[in-house]
């Protein structure tokens, strides 16, 4: 019987043949936290006598939750990352260097077929080069810190296959949250997402990631897709170690196969406060909105900042909306700055600031008001997300928060894009 | 182990941002983090919870974020243990890996009521009603993880091996 990519990747790092249900105790390639969790996870490594890391080369330490550091009591925690990371030659990236998943991918510290656990929820994202990651706590992270192993149930596989031809103006991002609102978000608890088809082929890596990423919020513990040309290229002067790409037997046995046709999808809005209560962008059009934020590990990347241009080139943000970017990392900004982009957007009255997790967490760099609508690019909207439980989040793609932050109401972005 | 108290019982779909906002994560005290456990959920939840209070709750509890933190702040605010429908797997991790029993069933999900007294046996996941008379069998874990709830959580079970 053929197996799965996860299957595939469990096999070889637990050291013998598995099947989805098995329970393991598998090699971790490698092991990240930020810092909200890591913390934690130190206070865990030290509680557990913790007097080494199994391999300081495969545990990376990224401050982006709160960078620059917004409060003394903060600033003491990035100390304490500082100083566990100089005393175990753990490397660490400082404020300013960017999110943590677009990090470890853009720095080539994974690479596909690789098993990966992050103290961060989306750390799922790395399944878009063929990786499988997922999300672990604290006290796990620094399991893996002290052993370089951990226990997991192999999972079974839920196969999504995407047909057909993404229209104009239509985006990954409104894919994935048309998904949601399909298998809702615990459509696929304790189990791995496959995607696949002809719509995931022609999409560059940058749009990939953003499907991936958000597999946590339909309740999935890996969002995978098999490596194909792009992937390789995209790799090609990153990969730190060499690797060698999984791949899903013909014959692997999945729980389930989905099939979704994207030819007529339109641009997709998560309402407020459940990433699955979505709908097509007309419907909720006209919803006056007071915040815009663009970035995250969902969409900060190139083409996501890319698009706002496009769209503000020449004009000026509604007047009653601050526009908030936040790169998802240091490159990404450079990029951004060379192209023009960030000229463009400051002129229309856009906000950048530092590579980083920016508002989405909710801790600083644009906490909105009472009784906000806020549209944002990131994964979540739950409620008190963005540090305000009286405000309400709205999720779209970039090209559909750049359109409302200029009409200061929801909109349809492909009005814009002549 | 028998576990016996009052349920305080919330809905579906109860994240870890409302469990624990992000903006109290600059402590890892959890006494600290349980001043404002839930207080986006229900304002009410630091004078209703006492030490024999367990949680009832519908589908994918702990969705969201991997803050450790969530189940870290419940435990220290007094919660015995969580029974629900079903819970996001990286807060079922971390609810066992801290010693926080949860048990899943969606029968006692859906039965029991807020107010109502009941008791677990962690053992073999039998939950009592005592308001109502009626009992529920929660699923069961495997022998793999009962070794870590009995151990009181990974941490306990690391300790304890490195110590070897």
């Amino acid at each position: 019987m053929g197996k799965t990519i996860s299957e595939k990747i469990f096999s070889t790092k637990a050291g013998s043949p598995v099947q989805a249900g098995d329970l393991v105790i598998a090699q971790v390639d490698m092991a990240m936290g930020q810092d909200g969790t890591t913390p934690l996870a130190i206070r865990s490594f030290e509680d557990m006598g913790g007097k080494s890391v199994f391999d300081p080369s495969r545990i990376i330490f990224i401050i982006d939750h709160n960078a620059p550091s917004p409060l003394e009591a903060v600033s003491h925690l990035h100390d304490l990352m500082r100083q566990f990371a100089t005393q175990y030659g753990v490397r660490l990236f400082d404020v300013g260097c960017g999110v943590c998943h677009e990090l470890m991918m853009a720095q080539g510290l994974v690479v596909p077929g690789d098993l990966v656990i992050g103290a961060d929820s989306h750390t799922c994202t790395y399944g878009a080069i063929g990786a499988f990651s997922t999300g672990v706590g604290s006290t796990e992270l620094a399991a893996v810190m002290i052993s370089g192993k951990l226990w997991f149930k192999v999972p079974e596989t839920i196969r999504v296959i995407l047909n057909g031809t993404l229209p104009r103006g239509v985006f990954s991002k409104d894919i994935i949250l048309y998904l949601a609102g399909q298998i809702g978000a615990d459509g696929a608890t304790y189990q791995a997402v496959e995607f696949s088809g002809p719509v995931i082929d022609r999409m560059e890596m940058d749009e990939r990631f953003t499907i991936s990423n958000m597999a946590v919020e339909i309740g999935a513990k890996a969002g995978l897709m098999a490596p194909d040309y792009k992937t390789l290229a995209w790799l090609k002067n990153r990969a730190r170690r060499p690797y060698q790409s999984v791949y899903p037997d013909p014959d692997a046995m999945y729980q389930s196969t989905r099939t979704f046709d994207c030819s007529g999808l339109v641009p997709h809005v998560a309402l407020p406060h459940r990433v699955d209560t979505v709908k097509p962008v007309d419907e909720v059009a006209d919803v006056p909105i007071r915040e815009a934020f663009l970035g995250t590990c969902t969409n900060g990347r190139a083409v996501d900042i890319e698009i706002a241009a496009r769209i503000l080139r020449g004009k000026v943000v509604h007047p009653d909306v601050r526009f908030i970017i936040a790169p998802a990392s240091r490159e990404i900004f450079l990029t951004a700055l060379e192209k023009g982009w960030v000229e463009t957007i400051v002129t229309a009255g856009g906000v950048f600031v530092s590579p980083g997790c920016g508002p989405c967490v909710g801790t600083h760099q644009g906490v909105p008001g009472d009784e906000w609508n806020v549209i944002s690019t990131a994964n979540r909207n739950f409620k008190g997300r963005m540090g305000n439980n009286k405000a309400a989040i709205y999720l779209a793609s970039p090209a559909t928060v750049a359109a409302s932050a200029l009409a200061g109401k929801i909109s349809d972005p492909r009005k814009y894009l002549g | 182990m028998i576990i016996r108290g009052k349920v305080i019982k919330y809905g579906d779909h109860v994240d870890t941002d409302v469990i624990i906002p992000a903006r109290y994560l600059t402590a890892t005290d959890p006494l600290e983090l349980a001043k404002h456990c839930m207080e986006d959920l229900d304002p009410n939840f630091r004078k209703n919870v006492t030490t024999n209070t367990i949680l009832v709750a519908g589908k994918n509890f702990g969705c969201g974020s991997s803050r450790e933190h969530a189940p870290l702040s419940i435990k220290a605010s007094g919660i015995k243990a969580i029974i629900a429908s079903s819970f996001a797997r990286i807060f079922y991790r971390n609810a066992l890996n801290i010693g926080l029993p949860i048990l899943e069933s969606d029968e006692a999900s859906h039965l029991i009521e807020n107010g109502d007294e009941i008791e677990i046996d962690l053992h073999s996941g039998v939950i009592q009603n005592l308001t109502t008379g009626k009992t529920h069998q929660a699923k069961s874990f495997p022998p793999f993880i009962q070794d870590i709830i009995s151990q009181g959580g990974l941490m306990n079970l690391v300790k304890t091996r490195l110590q070897k």
